[in-house]
């Protein structure tokens, strides 16, 4: 009964798009739903000659990993030492609170202009995107850190590394993955951008611009389909890691 | 004097702990406010020293500048002999709030002192578990802080602190947010344990109560600014019981020395509002 109520309305919503293509009979607008599936179908054939899907699909993530490790790497050590020393939050705050609002797409033309038409650009448009949720989210992290746990590890003999290393890290680790999740959300969004920039010949987002240009609809879609259940999977998967080892979080009263 | 000089030599040699006109002001924008002032005392080794007084007449903040966790405003406080400078591993301290690591079992909460101090895996698992059997957990070794009651962490606290071997046990108000039955299990724990382990405890409470029932000696607080208003030794065998003639005629003596101290702190945060 559950699950029905779950996909009735994803259904319901393919039967109107099914009907809304044979009403209109215009595969430039909407394409037939079983042209989409049939794309989806058989990933492994090339299209238009720029590879298949599952191709385009792994450029794609490779992108969005890398972009994203170089968020984490930068991001959450920075974030734990904002949030744990004053000063080094006095340096950067201000810095942060800047650039923490200019959307990752405006970076473009620096990006090109700094790394030129490339792989590079792309990655650091990742990173961009990803950078600031790890980042922001490990900084709250550190500070809901409750104040008696430092000081009830001090009065055990702990020092400055012990503190960091055995109370900051682990207690804050429940919302540094929450972080990620969400930076893995945003670079996925990213790379697709990315991908549709000048200069770009594959992944999923250069796949949909060409086919945009060669009025492929049914490849448009179908890349779209595959974006979503990727962006799909991976929040659930991070979300999954977060109920499997931090049960403790949320049973800790 | 020179006799004089002599006694107090051999006074110094028998603590461990010694507060020298320990003064603290906490300074905020608006006001200052005299915490503790001009307080004396020491602690002897082995000694069971409890600290009663009205709320909010500084005796945590006095225990928590032993813990080296506050600063002095003026004067000092000395650690056989040496001025303690920020907290340290032989004050170890347990406190009233849940302090338990929550992402650790009950195991490792035990063993992270020893862990601090670089004892391997093996063996500060062995020491861990001693004490764990001490205070009466076996078999919880691998159970998180989540799944036991308030009691039940509040002793693995207690373990904590023991197994990282501190010269002094620390204790602000331990079983202050248990339930009376728990409360005197613990209470009887504790002496077990102190007696076992001869350690030297400095406690920290509001119940009088429970400082004859626990104490070798008991000190009297005054309202705020925490003055030391009298030390009464408790000349009583252990076990205690709490309904002898002589418990109660302790309870008395002290309450009675209290009331007034309740009444001025009921009477400046009445002016105070």
């Amino acid at each position: 009964m559950n699950i029905l109520k779950k996909i009735i309305m994803p259904l319901l919503g393919l039967l109107l798009w099914e009907l809304l293509a044979i009403w209109l009979n215009n595969p430039v607008i909407i394409p037939p739903v079983e042209s989409v599936i049939n794309i989806l179908m058989n990933p492994q054939t090339s299209v238009l000659g720029t590879g298949n899907l599952i191709e385009n699909t792994i450029v794609s993530i490779k992108r969005v990993i890398s972009g994203f490790i170089i968020a984490g790497i930068i991001g959450i050590p920075l974030g734990i030492f904002m949030g744990y020393f004053s000063t080094i939050m006095d340096l950067f705050d201000t810095l942060i609170e800047l650039l923490r609002p200019i959307p990752p797409l405006a970076w473009v033309p620096l990006a090109l202009a700094w790394f030129g038409i490339g792989e590079t650009s792309m990655l650091f448009i990742i990173f961009i995107g990803a950078f600031f949720p790890i980042l922001l989210n490990t900084i709250a992290g550190v500070k809901s850190v409750p104040k008696i746990l430092i000081e009830s590890i001090e009065t055990l003999g702990a020092k400055e590394k012990d503190i960091l290393l055995k109370i900051i890290l682990p207690a804050s680790s429940p919302s540094i993955l929450t972080g990620l999740r969400v930076g893995a959300g945003i670079a996925w969004m990213c790379v697709v951008a990315a991908e549709m920039l000048p200069g770009s010949n594959s992944g999923l987002g250069y796949l949909i611009m060409y086919a945009y240009s060669l009025s492929r609809m049914d490849i448009v879609v179908a890349s779209m389909v595959i974006i979503g259940m990727i962006g799909l999977i991976l929040d659930r998967g991070l979300k999954y890691l977060e109920n499997r080892y931090f049960k403790w979080k949320s049973l800790t009263k | 004097m020179e006799i004089f000089d002599k006694i107090k030599l051999v006074f110094l040699m028998s603590a461990i702990l010694e507060i020298k006109n320990v003064v603290k002001k906490f300074i905020s924008e608006k006001k200052e406010v005299l915490a503790v002032d001009n307080v004396n005392f020491y602690v002897k080794h082995n000694e069971f020293l409890s600290i009663v007084g009205p709320s909010g007449c500084g005796k945590s903040t006095l225990l928590r500048m032993i813990a080296g966790l506050e600063t002095p405003t003026s004067g000092e406080i000395l650690m056989e002999g040496r001025k303690i400078k920020g907290p340290g591993a032989e004050r170890g301290m347990v406190f009233q709030q849940y302090t338990l690591l929550p992402w650790r079992k009950v195991l490792d909460n035990v063993a992270i002192g020893l862990e601090i101090k670089g004892i391997p895996k093996k063996e500060r698992y062995e020491i861990s578990r001693k004490f764990i059997k001490m205070i009466g957990l076996e078999g919880f070794e691998d159970s998180y802080p989540y799944e036991l009651s308030g009691g039940m962490q509040q002793r693995v606290a207690i373990g904590r602190t023991l197994a990282n071997d501190p010269k002094i046990v620390l204790m602000d108000e331990p079983f202050g947010a248990l339930d009376t039955q728990t409360r005197t299990i613990l209470q009887n724990e504790l002496l077990r344990i102190w007696n076992k382990d001869k350690k030297t405890v400095l406690f920290v409470t509001h119940s009088v109560d429970e400082a004859i029932y626990l104490s070798d000696r008991v000190i009297i607080m005054t309202a705020r600014p925490g003055r030391i208003k009298d030390i009464i030794p408790i000349d009583l065998d252990r076990p205690r019981k709490r309904n002898s003639m002589e418990f109660i005629e302790y309870k008395k003596k002290i309450v009675d020395k209290l009331k007034d101290e309740v009444l001025k702190t009921y009477n400046m945060n009445n002016y105070s509002i």
